[in-house]
């Protein structure tokens, strides 16, 4: 167990039995401002390696907004202000000295839409490792591509048609080349902004099967409306309220036994 | 607790657990006419009592369909999870019980004038806190009170150790009247079925336990006298 | 429900609503369709009027004649520099003058006769020929076929556009009789009665209308006619060509004091036609040569160059300007008060009349940076200014248009902002963008105004080969055409319009094509 592990901040269950389980990223008193409004309230959270944990609450309880600290993309609207620290290996990615740019290499992002370049299948996912020149010579990039969208579960359906634009594939493909754009920088924590919210339900469960198969090598956070999903998918899970994070645990204990009254309001569905 | 978003879902969650109250009821008093049957002889209320048994089953057949349907169309969270799964193992529970008392009431109809008053006698004692248990927890239940489905839990061992005397009575009965046997072995059936009754309450307090806060009762913490090895 | 009163889709209160409901709908639909149809109406109005003007400058009339271009006319004093030739206009305007009189005798009587029959041909007519003649020495002395532009005032009456004249096939004509004065004779005319009803029809207004008999290469003026016998005056060619020959009337109502071609020069200009000296050829000159004070001679390829000069300079600085102006305001530019002020200038600028630039360009570029009057390089730079506004405004759209959801995908694989916007918005934007471009190209082409205050109004008769030269756009040109007092210039200036319209028309399909090919859908 990492010694930054607090259990009082993740709440109970941190002697689960779970392996692997140390911080990968940990929030410490983490406030979001937008143009002096404040949106999130000292959240204070860590997120766990090789497991999922999932960010719900209702609409505008902040939940994407702390998502978006998390690999810095808060820097890139205007007016919005981000205080406290975010720990990655020891250093505060909340801080000014870190590029985000290098950051968002090793936090990759997915989105609520899919959203592929209109660019071939190839171009999508070879797009960062270029940027980054993580790659010497094509046989290198086809590698990673290949590694990638195999990751992703799109190989066999996409392989014979690389060249083709990434616009073309259905809304279950077009997330899941997304999420191997995602991988192709080699990233180690994934963060999704519900990533699965405009999608039929069977092109979710392939996402969601996705995700089970991506914990075993990624920290992966996902912010998910679908209480169902979160309880599906994920291994922990906090619950954001107006900004607060109201209370965060095994993903089992907060859908059977949540401690705070809010939490069982919300997941029973009794305000929302 | 406040209402669902969706007034429907606690209008089921209501009908489940109004269900689930005239079950008790019924089963309730199922126990306490069939030791009443038992003490007095009374054939044809041990057949009333045998004849109440259906309906236990038909009721408990009814909130079985409705917990599947709503655990399929409104996937419970939470407490309403935790009270559907109690509900579930409570109605199972409560026609077990159901059975029990038709069993008792069943053993009745076998039994004939020339058994003692006094071995009715003790089948009859027993009936009160058993079926005193059971209306405590669908009481526990009716207010979700878990200090009383916690009370009922733990005194599940003063039943025990009613059945463990009556035991012993019923023996000597037995031991100074050989004609007795046959009924005797009767009414330690009985005992025992009373005897099961008041574990199935404690199962039920231990469902309404975790309903109400999320937590188990401990089977192994339960205060417990010695083993009598009977 | 059977009762009509309880049914509500059948009830009178109900009906009646739905009427005034449907009533109103059409109603909105018929001032639609009304705005509609006056929209259309007039926009085809307009254009096949300007069409119809137009296509009279399509083709024009030349005198077509094989020539020996001798030395000793055309290089007077033995020198055959290429400048030599070129400013000895007298010599071919000769050449080919006498090279027609020839046919006429009668041209060559008096002076004034002479005279009559050389304006036939305007003198700078023949420029083009001793141009060709110095850039092709070798031509010197041979036999070559000519084309020489007829005048305007007898290529207009070819056409038929004025003075107005009627032809009428009036059958045979028989026994010539010669009367008593010289020149005058007598023939019967077949249907000569058409010809009188035809005159009677036009009616009486003031002087007898002029009646020409044509017969092959032969032309008299009728002097007098009763019933199916006439008393011609032969203007040229002679009176036996008229017996048994199949005779052309030609009624020209206008009185020959009234009009800018003479009785003499039309019988001329007939018979040469007859003859297939005079042909009407297309006028390609109107797209090879330039401005002339002479209508048959003046073409708008200067026009059409300087236009072409201006709008490089204009699409050189105001396409990269607007774009990365657009760029920086949409992509980078922090949103605070300052950039606010900015953007509302700009779409204000958007809304100033284009004058106002001219006057800009014609203080700030001529006055203060002395750079050259006249030059498509102040005209392109006034008309950038003048565009600009449109294109930062058009860029910007399509920046916009460009969905967020592709810079955030871009900037969460670790692009910088910088090549978010270069890699994937600025490829996908660049359609919409080239879009406003060439719209505002398209307007900057029509604009008179600015380039009239900057001097691009002068009379240019050289092509201008750099954008510091002197030079004219086509919209100056139809300004400047239409103020112009004869008639000939009316269907000139039409000509050039549908030139100009030909290439806004251009410049909109290339917009729209690019659209098709590039637009994306997300």
């Amino acid at each position: 167990m990492d010694t930054t592990y607090d259990p009082a901040l993740a709440g109970e269950g941190a002697d689960d039995g779970q392996p692997l389980l140390y911080p990968r990223i940990d929030c410490r008193d983490v406030s979001v401002f937008y143009s002096g409004k404040q949106a999130v309230f000292d959240v204070s959270l860590p997120v766990f390696d090789r497991s999922v944990t999932a960010l719900i609450g209702p609409s505008g309880c902040g939940k994407s907004t702390f998502l978006r600290c998390l690999n810095r993309m808060n820097d890139t609207i205007d007016g919005a202000k981000v205080t406290g620290e975010i720990f990655m290996d020891g250093e505060n990615i909340n801080s000014s000295h870190i590029d985000p740019v290098l950051l968002r290499s090793r936090v990759g992002m997915v989105f609520q839409k899919p959203n592929p370049f209109p660019k071939s299948i190839y171009d999508n996912i070879a797009y960062g490792p270029r940027i980054h020149g993580l790659v010497d010579d094509r046989q290198e990039l086809d590698a990673i591509v290949e590694k990638s969208l195999r990751r992703a579960g799109l190989w066999e359906e996409v392989k014979d048609r690389l060249g083709q634009p990434g616009t073309s594939l259905s809304g279950g493909q077009q997330q899941r080349l997304c999420i191997a754009r995602a991988i192709a920088v080699r990233p180690e924590v994934i963060l999704m902004d519900e990533p699965c919210s405009s999608l039929d339900p069977i092109a979710t469960a392939r996402i969601e099967e996705l995700i089970d198969e991506l914990r075993k090598r990624y920290c992966i956070v996902i912010v998910t409306h679908s209480m169902q999903q979160a309880a599906r998918v994920s291994q922990r899970t906090a619950f954001f309220h107006l900004g607060h994070l109201v209370e965060m645990g095994d993903t089992d204990q907060i859908f059977t036994s949540p401690r705070e009254r809010r939490t069982e309001d919300y997941i029973t569905g009794r305000f929302g | 607790m406040a209402d669902h978003i969706v007034s429907a879902f606690t209008d089921e969650l209501d009908k489940i657990a109004a269900d689930l109250m005239r079950m008790g009821g019924i089963v309730e008093t199922m126990i306490l006419d069939s030791c009443l049957a038992v003490d007095r002889n009374d054939h044809s209320l041990a057949k009333d009592v045998i004849s109440r048994d259906p309906s236990v089953d038909r009721l408990e057949e009814e909130v079985e369909r409705q917990i599947v349907s709503l655990i399929a169309r409104r996937q419970p969270m939470a407490h309403d999870l935790r009270s559907v799964f109690a509900a579930l193992k409570t109605a199972g529970e409560l026609e077990r019980i159901g059975d029990l008392s038709k069993n008792i009431g069943k053993r009745t109809l076998m039994l004939d004038d020339s058994v003692p008053s006094n071995m009715r006698h003790g089948v009859a004692r027993m009936a009160r806190p058993v079926s005193f248990q059971l209306h405590s927890v669908l009481d526990a239940y009716a207010t979700s009170n878990a200090e009383t489905a916690k009370t009922v839990w733990e005194s599940d061992d003063d039943i025990d150790q009613h059945y463990n005397s009556l035991f012993r009575e019923m023996i000597t009965y037995m031991i100074e009247d050989p004609r007795t046997i046959g009924a005797g072995a009767h009414m330690l059936f009985m005992a025992k079925n009373l005897e099961r009754i008041g574990d199935h309450c404690t199962n039920i307090a231990e469902f309404i336990y975790f309903q109400i806060t999320g937590e188990y009762l401990m089977p192994h913490e339960r205060p417990k006298s010695p083993n009598t090895g009977v | 429900m059977n009762n009509a009163q309880d049914n509500p889709f059948r009830s009178e209160k109900a009906l009646k609503r739905l009427r005034r409901r449907r009533n109103a709908d059409m109603r909105f639909q018929g001032y639609g369709i009304v705005a509609l149809g006056f929209a259309l109406f007039a926009l085809v109005f307009l254009i096949s009027a300007i069409a119809w003007k137009a296509s009279g400058a399509s083709t024009y009339h030349v005198i077509r004649v094989d020539l020996e271009l001798s030395p000793q006319t055309i290089l007077p004093e033995g020198d055959a520099s290429p400048e030599e030739i070129t400013r000895n206009i007298e010599g071919f305007y000769s050449l080919v003058r006498n090279d027609l009189l020839t046919r006429f005798p009668e041209a060559n009587e008096t002076v004034q006769s002479k005279r009559a029959f050389s304006s036939l041909i305007d003198r700078m007519a023949v420029l083009p020929l001793a141009r060709e003649v110095a850039d092709e020495p070798h031509l010197i002395g041979q036999t070559t076929s000519v084309d020489v532009p007829l005048s305007d005032d007898v290529d207009m009456f070819l056409k038929g556009a004025a003075p107005r004249a009627i032809f009428l096939r009036v059958g045979e004509a028989s026994s010539p009789m010669r009367n008593a004065e010289e020149g005058d004779f007598k023939i019967e005319v077949d249907r000569l009665n058409k010809v009188s009803a035809k005159i009677a029809a036009i009616g009486q207004h003031g002087a007898e209308p002029t009646v020409l008999l044509v017969a092959d290469k032969s032309v008299g003026r009728i002097k007098s006619m009763e019933d199916g016998d006439v008393i011609l005056e032969i203007l040229t060619g002679r009176q036996d060509q008229f017996d048994g020959a199949s005779v052309k009337a030609v009624i020209i109502p206008s009185p020959e004091d009234q009009r800018s071609v003479s009785d003499q020069q039309i019988a001329w200009a007939l018979a040469l036609k007859a003859e297939g000296v005079i042909k009407r050829v297309p006028h390609f000159s109107l797209l090879t040569h330039t401005d002339s004070t002479y209508p048959e001679l003046a073409g708008a390829l200067a026009a059409l160059v300087g236009s072409l000069l201006t709008m490089l300079v204009t699409a050189a600085v105001s396409i990269p300007m607007g774009i990365f102006a657009a760029i920086f305001l949409e992509e980078f530019a922090p949103k605070n008060r300052l950039t606010q002020i900015i953007e509302v200038n700009i779409n204000n600028l958007a809304a100033v009349p284009s004058i106002v630039f001219g006057l800009l360009g014609a203080t700030l570029l001529l006055g203060t940076f002395g750079l050259p009057r006249s030059a498509p390089l102040v005209g392109g730079l006034v008309l950038a200014l003048l565009i600009l506004p449109v294109v930062i405004i058009a860029a910007r759209a399509a920046l916009r248009a460009v969905p967020p959801s592709i810079r955030s995908g871009a900037l969460a694989v670790g692009a910088s902002r910088m090549q978010a916007v270069f890699h994937h918005v600025l490829p996908l934007a660049l359609p919409g963008m080239l879009t406003g471009a060439i719209l505002g190209m398209a307007r900057a082409l029509g604009e008179t105004a600015p380039l009239l205050l900057i001097g691009m109004v002068a009379f240019v008769a050289e092509v201008p080969s750099s954008t510091t030269d002197e030079a004219t756009a086509l919209p100056v040109l139809i300004y400047s055409w239409a103020s112009n007092a004869e008639r000939a210039w009316e269907p000139m200036t039409a000509a050039v319009i549908v030139i100009l319209l030909a290439i806004l028309v251009l410049m909109n399909l290339a917009v729209v094509l690019l659209r098709r090919k590039f637009e994306r859908r997300w």
